[in-house]
């Protein structure tokens, strides 16, 4: 008489309701917000119609957290703030208090345990990211590892308010981009086509759906050593590496030649402008673990020339909006090249078209 | 236990931003649990591999929790004869509360059921918006699963399916909140949960929602269907505020950057140092109130914009999300019905017409917005679009009838009015 375990059911509650979770001032000024300044780095102060106050403490973490690290979060929000906390889209903690005094004693006690207060306002914010060689299964990089690297080298930036306005930086480890737009982004970027494992294309891959996955058309089916597989177009081939997550065989990373390449000027917001895709400025960097000091160079370099030449308010591409690429590339020193021009569908928008030189 | 040598590794414990490898370190040496050393010991061992060889060594396949068709993402180590106690390392994509707000009760809760099961490492959040607990087994993600589903956690989606959805902070703390921005998010996603446990749809679908156009959650270029507060009525101002703003600033700062910034020139710097907008020419981009928060609030007949369409590279190109709602209240039950109608009739049409693999926004760009409209029944309208047509090349044998379209839905308008 063997009884089966009766399987549980899931209960499909979907996304829980943020209201249990929020700070008694919150929700008591619910929709009821009047303004924010800014009194320091790190730290935002709302004032509700009310009268009412709530301070926000916002600290940088390794976003990969262990347990450990999760609980000593949880010490100094229990020790210092009330018990509530929240990420913000880019991984930063946030607690937050009632009363002001609470904020130079939770400040102090998670600068003690190595967090990093900041990212708030026109400071360079955490850096998003994505999988990396951690857990994803198609990528070209690590991206906790880019972002630990850099984040070192930004951490003033972080801490402080000195750039003209924020700055949100992504980072993605393949050419899909989870990390999205960013002020500036840092992104694979592979430069060979797919080396194709013939003898796993046909027990691996549907074929039919690789073939419809190409942008270009560049996939089609062939027989290699009488075995049914996939060949490529390598003169059409883009390396995209969109063929590579349905068909694993038609391996795109490449020790050497996967590089990174540097994005700029995407921006979400509609502040000024409507939102905006980012744009190549550089490409064929080193893939370089375990610190990629050529590629955090190359973002050190934007930024310091952003920081001494934006206008307060502008965001990198309101800036170079104003200056011109021209003026851009001879700001950075980067090199402008045949690969800086569109020929994609639609490219032909992004040219100038008109006599605006700047001299 | 034999410890991996991780000499590049070490080097990311150099340097004073926090430090995951430190992290996961230590999980294998000072976790009271042996399972938990030995993977995460493991896990080091492949990282290091990788940083070694340039090259990722994670594959696919299937792991799913019973009754659900995803929501883990399962991952098989190819070089696990090396490391073979992180050889399956799936991870578990847990919906946030709306707004991504915690006690520190729930995270201790979420902690102690993680490393009952699993590796110790988690994520708050990954890029889509879900808690990422990475690292189980394939047969402890049940045990982890039922367990934090019976506190009241529920996976999110992979594969093509509804997808996680965020919200900003919004009404919580934001004064520039025009929405209920958490009622928006978690009505639309907890619509559609049997579309994101089993997956069934032509690709992903994306909700994201923020509480105005400065889109936190950048919902234009990241989400299917993005959901914006916005007003429609005059910026409130306080003079003195402003004034005050203007003493401290200068006149020429406020005109370079305040007046100057505006898209629309909407603001005039008065003589006497108070602000005069144009009210109906300011398209709530939200630069000024930015600028002097104290001073310039949002409207009082608050709403939102709906975009749809926005997505990533993949295939064609980055899209940006496209009006499809200039403006519609969301304050009474019938309003918050017909968002969740939008959806769905979007969904519906989309699931219906586009190809495998294909985007909403994709679908739009290869059937034309008009078709799409048709397909969804809403009337066109020129808040729709940057400009009109610049191509000649246009079929417009029943000009007269859409104009007496035009017409009538104007005058039915002014009647309802
Ligand atoms: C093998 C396949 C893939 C894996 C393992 C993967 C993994 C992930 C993960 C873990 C996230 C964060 C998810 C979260 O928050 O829960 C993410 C987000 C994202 N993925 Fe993927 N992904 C894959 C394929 C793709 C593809 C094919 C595309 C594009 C078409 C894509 C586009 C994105 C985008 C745009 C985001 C961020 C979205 C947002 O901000 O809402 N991914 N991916
Ligand atoms: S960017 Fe690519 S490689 Fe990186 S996590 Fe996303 S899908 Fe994986
Ligand atoms: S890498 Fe991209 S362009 Fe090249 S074959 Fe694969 S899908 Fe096509
Ligand atoms: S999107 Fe607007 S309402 Fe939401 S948090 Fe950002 S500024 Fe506030
Ligand atoms: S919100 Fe934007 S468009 Fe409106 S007045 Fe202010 S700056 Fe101008």
């Amino acid at each position: 008489m063997t009884e089966q375990k009766k399987q549980r059911s899931p209960i499909e509650t979907g996304a829980p309701d943020g209201f249990q979770y929020m700070h008694p001032t919150m929700r008591k000024n619910f929709g009821q917000w009047k303004w924010h300044d800014h009194p320091k780095p790190g730290v935002l102060r709302h004032k509700a119609e009310s009268g009412d106050e709530i301070w926000t403490i916002r600290a940088g973490t390794q976003r990969i957290l262990d347990v450990f690290t999760l609980r000593t979060l949880c010490d100094i929000g229990d020790k210092y703030a009330d018990g509530f906390v929240r990420f913000t889209i880019r991984s930063n903690i946030e607690y937050m208090v009632k009363d002001s005094e609470k904020v130079e004693p939770l400040i102090e006690a998670l600068e003690k345990e190595g967090f990093i207060v900041g990212g708030t306002k026109n400071s360079v914010a955490m850096i998003s990211h994505t999988q990396g060689w951690l857990h994803c299964d198609i990528p070209g990089t690590d991206a906790s590892g880019v972002v630990k690297a850099m984040m070192d080298e930004l951490i003033d930036e972080f801490k402080n308010n000195e750039m003209p306005n924020r700055v949100h930086m992504t980072t993605s480890c393949c050419q899909i981009n989870c990390g999205g737009q960013g002020d500036i982004a840092i992104n694979i970027q592979h430069t060979k086509p797919p080396k194709i494992n013939h003898d796993l294309v046909s027990n691996v891959c549907e074929r039919p759906s690789v073939v419809a996955r190409c942008p270009v058309a560049a996939i089609r089916p062939a027989m290699v050593n009488g075995k049914a597989s996939l060949e490529v177009d390598e003169k059409k081939c883009i390396c995209c590496g969109a063929c590579f997550p349905p068909c694993p065989p038609m391996q795109i990373n490449d020790p050497e030649h996967s590089k990174l390449a540097i994005w700029v000027g995407g921006n979400h917001s509609n502040a000024r402008s409507k939102p905006t895709f980012q744009k190549l400025v550089a490409a064929g960097i080193p893939n370089n673990p375990p610190r990629w000091p050529e590629a955090t160079a190359i973002v050190k370099r934007i930024l310091k020339v952003y920081k001494e030449d934006a206008k307060d308010w502008e965001r990198i591409n309101d800036w170079i909006e104003r200056i011109g690429w021209p003026r851009f590339f001879e700001l950075t020193e980067l090199p402008f090249t045949k690969h800086h021009i569109d020929n994609w569908r639609g490219g032909r928008k992004t040219l100038n078209s008109s006599a605006y030189i700047r001299f | 236990m034999k410890k991996h040598d991780t000499p590049m590794l070490d080097e990311l414990e150099n340097g004073p931003w926090p430090s995951f490898i430190s992290g996961i370190k230590r999980l294998r040496d000072t976790h009271p649990e042996t399972r938990i050393n030995e993977m995460t010991n493991d896990l080091l061992g492949q990282l290091e591999h990788s940083y070694e060889t340039r090259k990722g060594y994670w594959k696919g396949g299937t792991v799913s929790v019973y009754g659900y068709g995803c929501g883990i993402i399962p991952r098989f180590s190819e070089v696990g004869d090396a490391f073979p106690k992180s050889k399956e390392f799936h991870t578990l994509r847990v919906q946030p509360p709306a707004g991504n707000f915690y006690t520190t009760q729930s995270l201790r809760d979420l902690a102690d059921s993680w490393e009952k099961h699993g590796s110790g490492l988690v994520t708050f959040h990954g890029q889509t918006g879900n808690i990422m607990f990475i690292g189980s087994t394939t047969d402890s993600t049940q045990h982890f699963f039922d367990d934090i589903n019976e506190k009241g956690w529920d996976l999110g989606g992979a594969g093509p399916c509804v997808r996680t959805a965020m919200s900003c902070v919004g009404a919580g703390r934001c004064e520039m909140s025009n929405v209920n921005e958490h009622k928006a998010h978690r009505l639309l996603v907890n619509n559609f949960i049997d579309d994101m446990h089993r997956p069934a749809l032509p690709y992903k679908f994306k909700f994201k929602v923020s509480g105005c156009a400065n889109d936190c959650m950048n919902s234009i270029e990241r989400a299917d269907m993005s959901v914006i507060g916005t007003w429609r009525d005059d910026i409130k101002v306080d003079q003195e505020e402003f004034k005050a703003y203007v003493g401290l600033k200068g006149r020429k700062y406020v005109i370079d950057n305040i007046v100057t910034r505006c898209p629309t020139n909407a603001i005039s710097l008065n003589d006497d140092d108070s602000v005069t907008i144009d009210n109906q020419n300011c398209v709530k981009c939200m630069h000024c109130l930015n600028v002097v928060p104290k001073a310039l609030h949002p409207g009082d007949d608050k709403g939102a914009t709906i975009l749809i369409g926005g997505k990533r590279t993949l295939k064609i190109g980055d899209l940006m999300g496209t009006v499809i709602v200039p403006f519609m209240k969301l304050e009474s039950e019938e309003d918050w019905d017909r968002l969740v109608e939008i959806a769905e009739e979007t969904i519906d049409f989309w699931a219906d017409n586009a190809l495998e693999h294909e985007r909403c926004g994709e679908m739009i760009e290869r059937i034309g917005l008009v078709n799409f409209l048709e397909g969804i029944g809403v009337e066109v309208e020129p808040n729709m679009i940057a400009n009109p047509r610049e191509s000649s090349y246009v079929r417009t044998d029943d000009w007269d009838d859409e104009a007496v379209k035009w017409y009538e839905r104007a005058d039915a308008k002014k009647d309802t009015a």
